[in-house]
């Protein structure tokens, strides 16, 4: 037997003359492996040996898989191209099912979808700025909403579930804790040791005090603690949502009666805004903390040289103006991640693209709020 | 008919256990080659998870599952590759990839396992997707179609290496009775045209009927087989009260 040959576990045999009556007998398994080599054999056939009858005896197939039957069919329709008669002979009933359910379905028909094109550059550009625009109303009006709904719940406390607060509380401050404190006691440390580099030069030791804390207070501090922010917890927001909206949770949440941003967005914005700023001091602290060590073991300065230094540059004002910006920040990155999560339409693809979305819509309206304050500050000091 | 006779799945002395919590105790059964075998009986009795086992998702905690003679469970990398090409599942939500449309979904294996010319592989994708009467959604993405569709579009994946057993995992879920019954005429002709074995968990009575030539019906209480053989003559002549219940749809 053929079958103890793993390569070919077929055999094709041509018997008739060339140009003449043709019996091809196809003895062994047709499926899906060998496939490829059985259609190679086939195609060759009705061109070269130029039947004028082809007849196919299949009493010795073994077995035929769907795949394998579509091989034999599309023999069937090439002969039958050429209007050269054509038939199969000696199929069993195995052979036969597999025959007639294939029979019933038209294979190799044209797909009746359209093909999705890419689209024309002129076209991916007014869809790109369609996109931007529309983006822009659905987040005005989701604001809008947001807004309304917070003014409400401050109006109705009751109406807040402040046990989601307090566990959005602790998702986005408690547990952000190690990763805030790493990166702003290095952070402190890295620009004291920089600067004490170029500093030191004119023996402006002490300055280093206050570059980082003025930097860290005003700047830095709120910045990067939203940026951690929105990349801990925005992005969670928004695939907490997005999943929400996938599974029909939200549909159901409304079809109970129960309003999706007061049940969802109003307890993680509140959470937000109250734990951001605190944040914020504590990065602002721990930067300090930091530059301190640089400045006490690089610098030879002392704890209270240092610490007075700091109290004479830094006054309340630009604690609570750092204090603000990073409440607006915890609105926005807040804010954006459940936009994004509701944003979701489809499946779980949709998921990621809306938190990669939620992360980097995020940081952008940080910058942009962020250089909005720095003009406005400016403007109010000089008054 | 003499192939009839062969099993194709069996299942020896079968304990499933989450963590202490035992599910089934000491579960044996055969499923005969090219048969309609439908795993059947109420919520929570194990179904699923007896499915699991036999494509070999979760490892028995006791006994054998031998597929086409493989035991399923085995550490051997190589063999558990050639049982688990012999298998087709359609998962209970159809576990369709939402970022591929449904020529990619079809075409996947085709391309991984095989070395067929594109030109081939995008004949047999069509033909698998004519086969369930999903021709010219080749570029519909799962969250453009409807829940029957989906249900077609797995099982042509799950055909797409034709497989000599298709899994089908409550493949009348959600359906309604019209595309239900047609999904009924849909196995049945896949089975018996392309000679499948076909092992299917369900409660959907008229389903188990129309397709079923034999089932086991597994119990909860019980935590393992209470009945098996054809769903009809079950019906008729089961003087177990849990089996009766269940066929006639009355509470206990």
């Amino acid at each position: 037997m053929m079958k103890s040959e793993k390569r070919k576990d077929y055999t094709l045999e041509i018997r008739g003359p060339e140009g003449g009556d043709i019996l091809l007998v196809i003895t062994g398994r047709i499926v899906l492996s060998n496939l490829h080599q059985v259609t190679d054999d086939l195609r060759t056939i009705p061109a070269e040996v130029a039947p004028s009858s082809l007849t196919v005896d299949l009493t010795g197939l073994d077995y035929l898989d769907s795949s394998g039957a579509l091989a034999l069919l599309h023999l069937k329709h090439e002969a039958e191209a050429r209007s050269v008669p054509f038939e199969f002979i000696g199929m069993n009933s195995r052979v036969k099912g597999i025959m007639d359910l294939l029979h019933t379905v038209t294979v190799g028909a044209a797909s009746a979808a359209p093909e999705r094109k890419p689209a024309g550059l002129i076209e991916q550009v007014g869809e790109a700025g369609m996109k931007v625009a529309q983006d822009f109303v659905t987040l005005m009006s989701f604001t809008g909403a947001l807004v309304t709904t917070l003014l409400y719940s401050a109006a109705h406390p009751r109406s807040v579930r402040w046990d989601d607060v307090l566990r959005n509380m602790k998702q986005v401050g408690v547990d952000g804790f190690p990763i805030v404190t790493l990166i702003s006691v290095l952070l402190g440390l890295i620009m004291a040791f920089m600067s004490s580099l170029q500093l030191k030069q004119f023996g402006a030791n002490i300055y280093v005090a206050s570059l980082v804390s003025i930097a860290m207070v005003k700047e830095l501090g709120p910045i990067m603690t939203a940026i951690l922010v929105a990349g801990r917890s925005g992005s969670a927001f928004a695939a907490e949502i997005g999943t929400m909206v996938v599974n029909d949770e939200v549909n159901a949440l409304v079809t109970m009666g129960f309003d999706p941003l007061r049940f969802l967005v109003v307890p993680k914005i509140i959470a937000a805004v109250v734990v951001v700023p605190l944040l914020t001091l504590y990065a602002d602290a721990f930067a300090i903390l930091g530059s301190l060590v640089v400045g006490v073991l690089g610098l030879d300065l002392t704890v209270y040289t240092y610490m007075q230094q700091i109290r004479i540059t830094i006054d309340n004002y630009d604690v609570m103006t750092g204090f603000i910006k990073s409440l607006f920040f915890a609105f926005l990155v807040g804010g954006i991640g459940c936009h994004r999560g509701f944003q979701v339409r489809g499946g779980p693809e949709s998921v990621g693209k809306a938190t990669t979305s939620a992360v980097v819509s995020a940081i952008f309206l940080i910058i942009l709020a962020d250089s909005i304050f720095a003009i406005v500050l400016h403007y109010l000091e000089r008054k | 008919m003499t192939e009839q006779a062969t099993p194709v799945i069996v299942v020896e002395g079968l304990t499933a256990r989450y963590d202490d919590r035992s599910i089934l105790e000491n579960v044996s059964f055969r499923v005969f080659q090219g048969e309609r075998f439908i795993i059947l009986g109420g919520s929570g009795c194990g179904k699923s998870t007896l499915l699991k086992h036999l494509i070999g998702l979760y490892r028995p905690y006791s006994g054998h599952i031998l597929v086409n003679g493989i035991d399923i469970a085995t550490h051997d990398e190589e063999n558990l590759v050639k049982a688990r090409m012999n298998i087709g599942v359609l998962f209970q939500n159809d576990a369709l990839f939402g970022s591929m449309a449904l020529y990619e979904n079809v075409a996947l294996p085709l391309r991984e396992y095989t070395d067929l010319s594109e030109g081939i592989i995008e004949q047999i994708v069509r033909m698998k997707l004519e086969l369930v009467r999903l021709g010219g959604y080749e570029n519909h993405f799962p969250s453009e179609l409807s829940g029957g569709m989906r249900k077609r579009a797995g099982i042509a994946r799950a055909m797409a290496l034709d497989p000599q057993m298709l899994f089908l995992d409550e493949p009348w879920a959600g359906l309604d009775p019209i595309t239900a019954a047609e999904l009924d005429i849909l196995v049945r002709s896949i089975n018996t045209g392309i000679g499948a074995t076909m092992v299917i968990v369900t409660q959907e009575l008229a389903s188990i009927f129309a397709v079923g030539q034999r089932v086991i019906m597994l119990d909860k209480e019980a935590r393992g087989i209470i009945a098996e053989g054809d769903p009809v003559v079950l019906r008729k002549e089961s003087a177990d009260p849990r089996v009766v219940n269940f066929f006639n749809r009355r509470t206990a």
